[in-house]
């Protein structure tokens, strides 16, 4: 399955048109070329004439490097990774082996492998730190796109209810006021910071609320069977992990039938894991825009942030119904 | 003093209506009108909207079934088609293809001053263009059904239940089941939009690829040597396969 991968940092080349990369690889060679020069030269004379030596052969060698990777930038980066890698890896020991030749008419074998043998390590170190940080930075890249996606409930469902709660006003008040307290309670969980997690329980209610906005407005079309008797009220789970998967179910599962339709959902405990199962009416004529797909792989990723492989998402046709299948690991407060 | 606007209210869901007939009370006082009917569905609305003498009909684009734009589609089909007014919560695609279609539109919740002043403006241009509808439901996917008039009637015909579609001359013929329909489109846009679910068999037939049952040798009858035909289910009807389309056909009839 793919759940893992949702998470996983991608391997990529950094963008070697970028200034800043630029910069950072030419700071990180000099400073292995003075750091050299430091381990070889014993006194302040010799440093100077062991940076000029090395710099000799290292710096026509980055110099070019980067103008090849600056041309070559959009072609390394359609190839797969570890075949740029190597590429670049190959590029840089046959460059210091040319700059070798072409500086050292006399040189001694020995030093031209060692100076192969500092640039592809020099190379190798950079490609090792732009790998890092790549990776350090994913999950922040992954988390604001979360909150992004989180921030986007249908802007259908908002307005259709504030319709409908405008449509009460006049004739009975009372359940107006407990639809905006509804809707309140709903946007304050979507406004909630997705990292921490949250009880089973609170997710339930306000799920539930969720679907009494919708019963207003769609009446007896929406039909909604609850077996949670046996969930596990106080497992923690991501906030926003129920409601959205059922949102999904009525918009399409609901709103396209002519007729009433029926939602399920059923939650389990089972031992130390946690078992959702949701389902609802599947119309194979209606168009799945966008929506669906991205609701689901927003909650895998989660699940994947909070859980990583223990948890698991699977959604598929199964007869007249469309049927998600979550399970998660039971933990508690 | 001019006769009160007749309204027609069309949208699946009940609160909705009844906000609207909330609105349209607000204004009565400034813009006359009464309401001559509802609906909570495109196709009861058009069964009962040739009788009901509506000169504007406010339309739900989000329902099930049938969209209010493919509503509209069928609606303008009648001879004295009212005007239309799109009323939706929130769809990005629809609202593009009003804007860029001049097609009248309110969102939802409506307000009162914004309702009185869209129903002026469709009162005095009437009817929208059927050809702006037609490419503002082109944003929207293919149509559930095709329509006829009938003796100042709307038929429905729903695409699942066409067995194929036949072009001669102006028209283009539908056969299901029970009937044959003749309808005004051709069959190359027919095609266009409905290619996931129809096949071409040649130059002038399209074919439900769900209704294809088998093949069959075909004898010499117009001349063109023997050549393949179809069997489709639930007519009697061999229809031949052009050389060209038979590769295509081929895969898709079980042997």
């Amino acid at each position: 399955m793919s759940i893992l991968s949702h998470n996983a940092p991608p391997d990529a080349l950094p963008d070697f048109r970028n200034l800043g990369v630029i910069a950072r690889i030419l700071v990180i060679a000099n400073l292995a070329i003075v750091g050299v020069a430091a381990v070889r030269g014993r006194d302040l004379d010799s440093f100077s004439t062991a940076i000029s030596d090395t710099a000799l052969i290292a710096a026509p060698v980055l110099l070019v490097m980067l103008i090849l990777l600056y041309l070559a930038a959009p072609l390394l980066l359609r190839l797969p990774y570890a075949t740029a890698l190597g590429i670049i890896f190959a590029a840089v020991v046959a460059l210091a082996a040319l700059v070798w030749a072409a500086t050292r008419e006399d040189g001694r074998p020995e030093e031209l492998l060692r100076a192969c043998g500092f640039a592809l390590l020099l190379a190798a170190f950079i490609a090792g730190y732009f790998h890092l940080r790549n990776r350090a930075f994913s999950p922040a890249l992954a988390e604001a796109r979360l909150q992004a996606l989180q921030a986007r409930i249908r802007p259908h469902f908002l307005f259709n209810s504030l319709n409908a709660v405008l449509s009460l006003i006049r004739t009975d008040a009372r359940r107006a006021e407990t639809a905006i307290e509804d809707l309140a309670e709903l946007y304050r969980m979507l406004m909630t910071d997705t990292r921490t997690l949250t009880s089973l329980e609170r997710e339930i209610e306000v799920t539930r609320q969720y679907l009494n906005l919708e019963h207003l407005r769609l009446g007896e079309r929406l039909r909604v069977e609850w077996d949670v008797g046996g969930a596990p009220g106080d497992a923690l789970v991501p906030p926003l992990l129920l409601q959205p998967l059922v949102e999904n179910a009525v918009y399409h599962g609901i709103e396209p039938g002519a007729n009433a339709g029926l939602i399920r959902i059923a939650i389990t405990r089972d031992g130390d894991r946690v078992r959702v199962v949701l389902t609802n009416p599947y119309h194979p004529e209606h168009q799945h825009r966008q929506g669906n797909r991205m609701a689901l792989a927003n909650i895998r990723e989660r699940l994947a942030l909070h859980f990583d492989a223990e948890a698991k998402l699977d959604a598929g046709v199964n007869g007249t119904n469309y049927e998600i299948g979550m399970v998660m690991p039971y933990r508690h407060a | 003093m001019s006769e009160p606007l007749a309204i027609f209210l069309v949208d699946d869901e009940a609160p909705a209506r009844a906000r609207m007939r909330d609105v349209l009370g607000d204004i009565v006082a400034e813009l006359p009108h009464r309401i001559v009917g509802e609906a909570g569905n495109g196709a009861e609305a058009l069964a009962r909207l040739p009788d009901a003498g509506a000169q504007v009909v406010l339309v739900d684009i989000h329902m099930p079934q049938m969209s209010g734009i493919e509503f509209a589609r069928h609606l303008a089909r009648l001879e004295h088609a009212p005007a239309v007014i799109f009323v939706t919560a929130h769809d990005q695609y629809a609202i593009e293809a009003f804007e860029v279609n001049a097609l009248d539109y309110m969102l939802k919740p409506v307000r009162a001053p914004r309702l009185a002043a869209a129903l002026r403006k469709a009162q005095a241009r009437g009817a929208p263009a059927r050809e702006a509808l037609d490419r503002a439901g082109q944003t929207q996917g293919p149509r559930r059904y095709l329509s006829v008039t009938e003796r100042g009637r709307i038929l429905l015909v729903p695409l699942v239940d066409i067995l194929y579609m036949r072009a001669e001359l102006k028209y283009v013929t539908l056969r299901t089941r029970e009937r044959e329909y003749l309808v005004e489109e051709s069959l190359t846009t027919l095609e266009q939009e409905f290619g996931t679910a129809f096949v071409r068999l040649h130059r002038s037939v399209l074919v439900a690829r769900a209704a294809l049952r088998g093949c069959e040798r075909s004898s010499d009858e117009d001349g063109e040597g023997a050549g393949w035909s179809v069997i489709v289910d639930g007519c009697d009807e061999r229809l031949p396969v052009s050389r060209r389309q038979w590769p295509a056909v081929r895969a898709l009839v079980k042997h």
